[in-house]
């Protein structure tokens, strides 16, 4: 690390890394009542253990994008943070605030809207938190030496992600709008700037990796988001189908949602044409597979199976069903999961001196978490199909059509098992690393960065 | 070849494109969604309803509008599909219903929050949500094919039902939601198996009726007969529901005493020889 400042990422990734355990357990737990065995249901029933579930996702994959802006935005911006103290402070916070929303659900406090089940209360104190972070980055990089594309972005898309957080406070009497506009935060976020934070990161990532010139990795990041929100921001309209709003939004919603896979097809041919065109000559190999796979699998997660139900035809039968399930799990997973574990993976080693970068153990978190994603997709879409054929397309009844298709939650459980194994030894790897050092500076883990870029 | 502030103006073009579209679009949706959804019948005790939805994050497993979890029913047209009784006792213990099924937490609500959580449901019900939820479209070719047929015309080997009227209670305890009596009900249980009683006199007696009620799960355990009894059914409507059931036997004491009342009087069982 160049900076002092860049080691309070260390602590956002570690926190992140034990909220993405806490949220697996939470997974677990309704994956087994789903097979009948809910013997929590007293004490977390299933509504407590999905918000968590949830909300837990959320929270870690912020840690981890604001851990990777307080690394980026020094080093980019050729200076110190302005106020090292405050963001230790604002960890701090952020923290205090997940846990008591989290311990909250287990007492039924919460607002109970989907993805945004935080009460009210807390909700302002993530306002003012989120606040200071991008004060905190924002000064940096006005105060700083040199501006890129890359840190503008990433900026950006934190500020538009905050700024879109406020649409969900506003109160409705009428669920129609209430819905509307928690789409705003929800789908906005999610398809929109967040994918402004993940394009930032990968740019960063390819830049460093690839050693392709910035101005080439660069003009590509523009086009990219720039197909993002073409298709995204109207995108939205597929969340609008069938909750109350007016019938245009199915044509809309439909044509702009089956133009999104592009952005993400777009994303993962940028990734792979730079990691060709640069050679791969970074020893990072570890960071490498999650930069290109988070490239490959947000365009089959997010991409290709958005797009399997997204046209309204289709989704008048899969709405509302497990089939949402599965393109949710896989989409996270691939856009943003993973993509934080690419940077965690490239920092590590800067912010300790350790090449703990090609070990079995790295090997084994990508692959075994990989698979064992894909195989709960697998499971989750099976389970989906099914019960959108027998309940929505033949009529019988929920409870009849759930114990059916309850075999496949095994099959998810076993996915989940590998899945889980994958992030275990992620995690061992990333407590091998050790706590970050001063003696790091020296270390000669970037030696290959300050080669000549490739043009 | 693009330049780098061509990209540039390409992003910015673009996004402020969209958006502006999507701010219109998103102010006439403004301007159309109180006639879409009745916003006029947004009366306090709906709001109170959605109020309660929320507090008690109901969408953590169900779903409305399609919206929510997706580990217990869509409940947008619940009010029509299962009366507005049915929901009543359902809510009081939802584990009584479906005894050893997937469990919902049982809720202290009184019949105020539960009134006003069925005005909120019967409100989105009558939203129009553009033909959602669809009417399954195989389920016409399903029954062609003689799968389970509505109830009515199963036949009970009896004789032809005597045409009694039944008592509220079969309706306000929703007996008849999966069962058939009397030529009514019975759509929710013809998959379940739930037998029309016009003929039960056959296989149980008065007593064993009452207990039956009372307990299912004692006489056949795993039955998915819900214990009504306390829930929505008290003992004098216990009573009632066994003299209506035991009334249908034409071969009962005379036809203006129907209640099989056991005669305290030393009649004599048995001919003396």
């Amino acid at each position: 690390m160049k900076f002092q400042s860049q080691k309070i990422a260390y602590w956002f990734f570690a926190s992140a890394m034990g909220l993405l355990l806490l949220q697996i357990v939470y997974g677990f737990i309704m994956g087994f009542a789903r097979i009948g065995m809910d013997g929590l249901h007293e004490w977390i029933p299933f509504n407590t253990a999905r918000a968590v579930h949830t909300n837990l996702l959320v929270v870690w994959l912020l840690l981890g994008f604001m851990g990777s802006a307080y690394f980026i935005i020094p080093e980019e911006a050729d200076r110190e943070l302005v106020w090292p103290k405050i963001a230790w402070l604002q960890l701090i916070s952020f923290l205090v605030v997940g846990v008591i929303a989290v311990v909250g659900y287990h007492f039924n406090y919460w607002e109970g809207r989907k993805f945004l089940e935080i009460p009210r209360p807390l909700d302002y104190l993530v306002v003012v938190n989120v606040l200071t972070f991008l004060a905190n980055i924002g000064l940096t990089i006005w105060k700083g030496k040199r501006f890129t594309t890359t840190a503008i972005v990433l900026y950006f898309g934190l500020l538009a992600a905050a700024l879109l957080y406020l649409p969900g406070m506003i109160d409705f009497n009428n669920q129609t709008m209430d819905s509307f506009y928690r789409w705003w935060v929800v789908h906005l976020w999610v398809e929109g700037v967040w994918e402004l934070i993940m394009g930032a990161l990968l740019c960063y990532l390819l830049i460093k990796l690839t050693g392709v010139d910035r101005e080439v990795v660069e003009k590509w990041l523009y086009i990219i988001v720039g197909l993002t929100f073409l298709s995204g921001i109207l995108g939205t309209g597929h969340h609008y189908y069938y909750i109350g709003a007016p019938r245009y939004w199915l044509m809309i919603g439909g044509i702009f949602s089956a133009l999104e896979p592009l952005a993400f097809l777009g994303m993962a041919i940028y990734a792979l044409a730079m990691a060709k065109k640069g050679g791969r000559r970074h020893p990072n190999k570890a960071a490498l597979n999650w930069t290109l796979g988070s490239a490959i699998m947000s365009f089959v997660g997010a991409g290709f199976l958005g797009f399997a139900h997204t046209l309204p035809q289709v989704n008048m039968y899969t709405h509302g069903t497990l089939v949402t399930a599965m393109h949710g799990h896989m989409a996270f997973w691939g856009a943003y999961a993973m993509i934080n574990l690419a940077m965690i993976a490239y920092v590590l080693p800067i912010l300790t001196g350790r090449k703990l970068w090609d070990n079995a153990a790295s090997g084994y978190a990508f692959w075994l978490s990989n698979i064992g994603m894909v195989s709960m997709t697998g499971a989750f879409a099976v389970a989906g199909i099914t019960q959108v054929n027998l309940e929505r397309r033949m009529g019988l009844d929920f409870l009849a059509v759930q114990k059916e298709i309850e075999i496949h939650f095994v099959g998810l459980i076993l996915a989940a098992s590998l899945f889980l194994l994958g992030i275990c030894f992620y995690v061992y790897n990333f407590w091998r690393f050790g706590l970050p050092t001063d003696e790091a500076a020296q270390s000669d883990v970037r030696a290959v960065e300050d080669l000549p870029p490739v043009l | 070849m693009l330049t780098k502030l061509q990209a540039k103006v390409f992003f910015l073009g673009g996004t402020a494109v969209f958006f502006g579209i999507f701010l219109v679009l998103s102010i006439d949706t403004h301007l159309k969604v109180p006639d879409q959804t009745n916003e006029k019948n947004l009366t306090p005790a709906v709001i109170a309803g959605k109020h309660i939805w929320e507090q008690n994050n109901c969408m953590g497993c169900h779903t409305l509008f399609g919206e929510g979890a997706y580990y217990a029913p869509e409940l947008t047209k619940v009010v029509e599909r299962r009366g507005k009784d049915w929901i009543k006792i359902f809510i009081k213990n939802p584990e009584a219903m479906f005894p050893g099924q997937r469990k919902m937490v049982k809720y202290d609500f009184n019949d105020e929050q539960i009134d006003q959580v069925i005005a909120f449901l019967e409100w989105c019900g009558n939203v129009d949500l553009n033909g959602f939820p669809a009417d399954p479209p195989l389920r016409d070719a399903l029954q062609a094919m003689g799968t389970p047929k509505p109830a009515a015309t199963i036949a009970s080997s009896g004789p032809a039902p005597l045409k009694k009227p039944v008592p509220a209670i079969f309706t306000t305890a929703s007996c008849i939601g999966c069962h058939q009596i009397q030529g009514q009900g019975g759509a929710a249980g013809a998959l379940i198996g739930a037998p029309p009683l016009d003929d039960v006199f056959r296989r149980y007696d008065r007593e064993k009726l009452i207990t039956w009620v009372k307990d299912p799960q004692k006489i056949k355990p795993g039955t998915k007969m819900p214990s009504l009894y306390g829930v929505a059914v008290n003992e004098a409507q216990l009573n009632e529901i066994a003299d209506y059931l035991m009334s249908l036997n034409p071969a009962a004491a005379a036809p203006t005493a129907p209640v099989a009342v056991p005669t305290p009087a030393p009649a004599p069982a048995v001919q003396p020889k």
